[in-house]
């Protein structure tokens, strides 16, 4: 008698929770969408040819564009994770698979702490080491954004070779494959696509820092002039044109952060069809 | 004929927990010797003393001799990768590497050292299936995933990685425990099949498995190695009480 009703309160119960995370999950992502569609509809005025292939124009100038700090960003995005990527993907491996390592309890400590501290302090910490000797330049910026992304690489790497079962590093190991060889090709083979999806993300984050940037670069206006002076960068670009009271600068910041986006986007999607279809 | 793995007063300890004690034992070539015991008595802690891979444990200790062919594994400046290479392991859990293919799963340690040839690979692919009776199974399929095979094929592929190597002592885990009962009977098969080449220990839960396939039977209890003989002695005339005891099913 009583087992159908049980039956039909679970059932209500069941629509009720299915309601809840549907709503929620439209909550989460009006937001993303309403940011987008803002980017969207702003940036794409400021779409065209020029704004490609023109750098920053000067005040009171018409047109321009912003191809110096695609240029400059990509350069030190670049730079940065030819210093971050090595360094993460090392010390990420190391926590992983050396964890017994006395030195491992220090690593963890230390990434810990540096993935809490702020970006602008990291900044700082690269502005006393680097700008005051070789003064503002993409080495000061690659290298405070370096900072910012060595701890997130660590960790997702960490993670992403902790999913990888012992029992199939043990199988590599019997095999008579050194331990090194086994955490290379079979371990981190095996969470290639988690580790590329950290390291994406990781150059997604510094690729949109501007605290930092600012106070290791500085604004340029011109184009990439050598590693050892700055450079424009887009982020830094939204900041600066955005805050200027000159209206064709305002429209560049919005053509600026709809780049961002897309370049963020092209980098995940790119990677992903790159990596797909081998299991 | 000398034996293939001659083991003198082997002791492991997990920290301070010492979980094998005392070990004498001489494993024979070309034959299958079974180790059997309650669970927790150490059976798999032995048989990776076999081929150094219970020191992989950070906490993990060993001392005392194992004689390979009359070399000494745990002898000063022996390298633990050779032994392996020369004692190849099959585990519980079929576990193919993820991510690789069928054909790379069976020459991965062949690959790893650095052998390129894909004539010679190609080869050894056909042998190694052919040996596990895996190959009209999955000739076709060398470029999908092995985790694409089923709970028995992967044990068999895992196997047949193990050979390819060119190993001369197989030791195998509870290689059947999480098969069913058909692929339990081609593994046993095989296992006969591969004794003549190979020399087999292999731990099993199964008194009936053990009777089946092994020419000699070890039984621990606590770390300890009770019983040792031919099969056919510890199962129809056990010296020791605690041996009668495990192998009627009086215990355990
Ligand atoms: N990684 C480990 N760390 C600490 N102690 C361990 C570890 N592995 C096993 N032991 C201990 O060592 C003893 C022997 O374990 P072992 O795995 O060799 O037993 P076994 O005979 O293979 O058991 P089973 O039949 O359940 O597989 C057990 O008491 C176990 O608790
Ligand atoms: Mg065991």
């Amino acid at each position: 008698m009583r087992k159908p009703n049980y039956y039909k309160l679970r059932l209500i119960k069941d629509r009720v929770m299915f309601l809840l995370v549907y709503l929620s999950l439209a909550l989460a992502l009006i937001p993303l969408f309403s940011i987008l569609y803002e980017v969207v509809q702003r940036g794409i005025p400021a779409i065209n040819l020029d704004f490609f292939i023109k750098p920053t124009p000067t005040v009171g100038e018409k047109g321009g564009g912003v191809a110096n700090a695609i240029q400059g960003t990509l350069i030190t995005i670049g730079l940065a994770s030819v210093i971050g990527i090595p360094v993460g993907l090392m010390s990420g491996i190391f926590l992983s698979e050396y964890s017994e390592h006395k030195l491992s309890t220090i690593i963890r400590f230390f990434n810990d702490v540096l993935s809490g501290v702020p970006s602008i302090i990291i900044g700082v910490f690269a502005y006393a080491l680097i700008v005051r000797s070789i003064g503002f330049s993409v080495i000061a910026a690659a290298f405070a954004l370096s900072i910012i992304m060595i701890p997130i690489v660590t960790r997702t790497v960490e993670e992403a070779l902790k999913l990888i079962p012992m029992n199939i590093r043990e199988a590599a190991i019997a095999l008579g494959v050194p331990r090194w060889k086994t955490v290379v090709a079979i371990v981190l083979r095996g969470a290639r696509k988690a580790v590329v999806t950290g390291i994406l993300l990781s150059i997604a984050r510094i690729a949109g820092e501007s605290a930092p940037v600012l106070v290791t670069m500085g604004f340029w206006r011109w184009w990439f002039a050598g590693l050892d002076r700055p450079a424009a960068n887009l982020a830094l670009n939204i900041f600066i044109f955005a805050m200027s009271p000159f209206e064709n600068w305002i429209v560049l910041a919005w053509g600026s952060a709809l780049i961002l986006i897309l370049l963020v986007l092209g980098i995940n999607i790119a990677v992903r069809i790159f990596i797909r279809g081998r299991y | 004929m000398a034996p293939k793995l001659e083991v003198e007063d082997l002791n492991a300890w997990f920290g301070t927990k010492q979980v094998l004690k005392n070990i004498n034992i001489k494993i024979e070539e070309n034959a299958v010797t079974a180790i059997i015991g309650p669970s927790g008595c150490g059976k798999t802690t032995f048989l990776r003393c076999l081929n150094r891979m219970h020191e992989i444990n950070p906490d993990a200790r060993v001392s005392g001799k194992v004689l390979f062919n009359g070399l000494n594994i745990y002898g000063n400046g022996v390298d633990p990768v050779m032994i392996r290479k020369k004692i190849g392991m099959v585990f519980q859990k079929p576990n193919p590497f993820p991510m690789m293919s069928i054909y790379d799963n069976v020459v991965a340690g062949l690959k790893l050292n650095g052998v390129r040839d894909k004539k010679s690979l190609d080869a050894v692919v056909r042998r190694s299936l052919e040996l596990v009776n895996l190959w009209d199974e999955v000739k076709d399929d060398l470029n999908k995933s092995g985790a694409s095979l089923s709970g028995g094929q992967q044990q068999r592929l895992c196997i047949a990685r193990a050979l390819a190597v060119e190993p001369e002592v197989l030791l195998m885990d509870e290689p059947c425990s999480a098969l069913d009962p058909i692929s339990t009977a081609k593994i046993e098969v095989l296992i006969r099949k591969l004794a003549k080449t190979y020399t087999i220990v292999i731990v099993t839960h199964n008194m009936q498995q053990a009777a089946r396939v092994s020419d000699y039977t070890a039984f621990f209890y606590l770390g300890e190695l009770i019983e040792y003989g031919p099969t056919k002695q510890i199962f129809e005339n056990p010296k020791h009480e605690l041996t009668e005891k495990y192998i009627t099913g009086k215990f355990g």
